[in-house]
């Protein structure tokens, strides 16, 4: 048995983590939620990000805090450009058609990611990366709180934007019904594209709050896109407190069993909550039934 | 209907066709080798470290002259991915097959070497092992297979009865050991042999943990350190899992007596001290290490430095590997494979940078084959034991 004091450490943690991997699904839902199709270019395009994180430290000094500005916009142009030139194109209309180019997608940048910067992993050292808070008992990284807080502040922007902008209720509209949308004068491939690129601004957000306590190499991306997608099945498809709410459980679920079960076996309870929410509650925690 | 062109042309082809052996007899041919390594996946940097250490060794034979015994012929690699999976690397291993190679050098991970191997062997194709740790890989009788590199057996029992000498020499501060390993064989098996080994000297093995590659986040086993509070801290595991661990421990402010890895995949690397030069410091590690008092080692890792590399120890076993194989080929006077065999199993290959006894196969793994102990002291890797290769004098314990 373990010490409370260890145990809050484990759930604290668990928070801190689970917060990023909020901000990632909250993308991955934004996605699934309006243009209906599950993004396997997510992965790679945070792994992009990541990279774009690490150059601007490395190559020109800037703080991967500092760098928010600059990879955020970058990163939403990105998925606004990606969506618009190459996926809407070579989809021709059909959803099965954007899994598999989103597929090829995340193929190609992972390569291209391999040839140009090896297969390196790479780390980025801050003043602050070592740096530890006391809460209570337990010790939290710096950048972890840092993540945490910062994806709170994403998400609630995230949600306002969604909720009281002439966007947002576009983006509710093209979600809901795209023909009748359009018939409102609503630009459909445009609110696709803009899916897309907030989509992919989140994990821009979201790697300026990862790189500071993680690392960066080609495949790093496949390690969180899977736990995304399980957040948002469990937080119901296209919803967002649901991603958010989703994300912070996994994260505590996954650092309590890798606490008691070991950390190889301690994923076990990420699937376990999965295929019972696939069970039990097929629309998710926050999802609605269709 | 022929054109005049192309009837030029069509002579033009066979004339140099029938022309082609006259030019080949005068020239050397080449001898195949497979290079085989997971140069892309998870296990990717450690693939490319040990292709460029063979690819270098590959340059220097060319360049002083190549095979002799064979008219100067020039080794040739075939280059394969193993993508860091024990299939992709035995599917490698076919094409090479087909390729017509004389002999395969690679594959890193004991888990894909237990694959190639094997397949290999189906074909009596040689197949010198460059890392690949685990015993099992020569235990099996595969007549093609040869290891110049100790096993994790040997390194766990040296490391093990080092650990001793040092704890006893300093009043024996350390009782209680906790392992943290990769999953895979190589981790797992160390794993085993350690716990095997430690309670023999007396040492209580309180804990062994495994974890995943990759592992995102070592906080929750750290935390178990913190309750299990153990004197010395043991890790095996690849290069990413090892650098987090021991970066979230300086973060818990988790300070055993000394971290003593076996096999560390950062424990002795370069890249991990100039990177974390404060989480390394102290850290000592029984690995595979080179002669520090060869000069041609020191040369070597300059040259790699000058390429922008570091010089990692899967960069100079490769790099040994594939002059064991030429060595063998040299002796063979043929690209034939069952004759390489035969020269492997008679090598006593001495021109080599490593600090091994005389080299000499049983089953495939040469005897003479041993780790070596070093510390990182002053943002440098040091050798501690055994005292012939003594850089430095080892501390132990580190917060004593």
């Amino acid at each position: 048995m373990f010490d409370l004091s260890i145990l809050f450490a484990s759930v604290l943690n668990g928070i801190t983590t689970g917060a990023v991997y909020a901000l990632i699904a909250l993308g991955l839902t934004l996605i699934y939620g309006v243009l209906h199709i599950i993004n396997f270019a997510h992965g790679a395009s945070l792994m992009v990000a990541l990279y774009g994180v690490y150059f601007l430290k490395e190559k020109i000094g800037l703080d991967p805090y500092l760098a928010l500005p600059i990879v955020v916009p970058a990163m939403f142009a990105f998925g606004y450009v990606l969506q618009r030139v190459i996926i809407n194109r070579a989809s021709h209309g059909k959803d099965e058609n954007i899994l598999l180019v989103t597929l090829g997608i995340s193929i190609v940048l992972e390569n291209l990611a391999l040839l140009f910067f090896k297969s390196d992993t790479r780390n980025i050292e801050t003043a602050y990366t070592l740096t530890t808070v006391n809460i209570g008992t337990a010790m939290i990284a710096l950048p972890k709180l840092v993540a945490f807080i910062g994806a709170l502040v994403v998400s609630a922007i995230l949600l306002a934007v969604m909720r009281f902008t002439f966007l947002g209720r576009a983006i509710r509209a093209v979600a809901k019904e795209k023909h009748g949308a359009r018939l409102m004068g609503i630009d459909v491939d445009h609110v696709y594209a803009m899916c897309f690129g907030i989509g992919s601004a989140c994990l821009g957000a979201a790697a300026c709050f990862l790189l500071p306590a993680y690392y960066v190499n080609p495949m790093v991306g496949n390690g969180f896109v899977l736990v995304a997608f399980t957040i948002v099945v469990l937080g119901g498809m296209g919803s967002f407190v649901g991603a958010l709410v989703g994300g912070l459980l996994i994260g505590v679920v996954e650092s309590i069993g890798g606490l008691y079960l070991g950390e190889s076996l301690g994923q076990v309870g990420i699937f376990v909550i999965f295929i019972a929410i696939l069970l039990l509650r097929p629309q998710g925690l926050f999802g609605v039934r269709t | 209907m022929t054109s005049r062109r192309q009837f030029i042309g069509q002579s033009a082809a066979a004339a140099s066709a029938m022309a082609f052996p006259l030019v080949g007899g005068a020239q050397p041919k080449t001898v195949k080798v497979g290079v085989l390594h997971p140069v892309t996946g998870a296990l990717a940097y450690s693939g490319q470290q040990c292709r460029e250490g063979v690819m270098m060794a590959i340059e220097d034979i060319n360049k002083l002259g190549g095979i002799k015994s064979l008219g100067g012929a020039k080794i040739e690699a075939l280059l394969g991915d193993a993508q860091s999976t024990p299939q992709a690397g035995a599917a490698e291993v076919e094409k090479m097959n087909e390729a017509g190679v004389s002999a395969i050098v690679g594959a890193f991970a004991s888990a894909i070497c237990l694959a190639t191997t094997q397949a290999a062997a189906k074909y009596n194709l040689p197949h010198v092992v460059d890392v690949g740790v685990a015993d099992q890989i020569v235990e099996r009788g595969l007549k093609n297979t040869f290891r110049f590199g100790p096993g994790y057996k040997k390194c766990a029992e040296v490391a093990v009865a080092n650990l001793h000498v040092l704890n006893t020499a300093a009043g024996k501060p350390a009782r209680s050991v906790m392992i943290i390993h990769e999953e895979s064989l190589f981790g797992t098996g160390t794993a085993n042999l350690l716990a095997r080994e430690l309670p023999g000297y007396g040492y209580d093995v309180k804990e062994i943990v495994k974890h995943a590659n990759p592992t995102r986040d070592f906080n929750n086993i750290v935390l178990r350190m913190k309750q299990v509070n153990p004197d010395i801290v043991i890790p095996a595991n690849y290069y990413n899992e090892y650098a987090l661990l021991v970066r979230t421990m300086q973060q818990q402010k988790v300070t055993p007596k000394a971290i003593y890895s076996v096999l560390g995949g950062a424990a002795s690397s370069y890249k991990f001290v100039k990177e974390f030069p404060e989480a390394a410091n102290g850290i000592i590690d029984c690995n595979h290490w080179f002669s520090p008092r060869d000069k041609r080692s020191l040369e070597l890792k300059k040259r790699v430095e000058a390429k922008n590399l570091f010089f990692s120890y899967e960069v100079f076993m490769a790099y040994t590997a594939m002059r064991l194989l030429a060595d063998a080929i040299e002796r063979a006077k043929s690209t034939d494979r069952a004759a390489i065999i035969d020269a492997l199993n008679k090598s006593t290959f001495s021109d080599h940078i490593m600090p091994y006894g005389t080299t000499q196969f049983v089953n495939g793994q040469n005897m003479g084959a041993q780790p070596l102990m070093t510390q990182v002291v002053k943002g440098d890797i040091k050798v501690i034991i055994p005292r012939d290769y003594r850089e430095v004098e080892p501390i132990f314990p580190l917060n004593g």
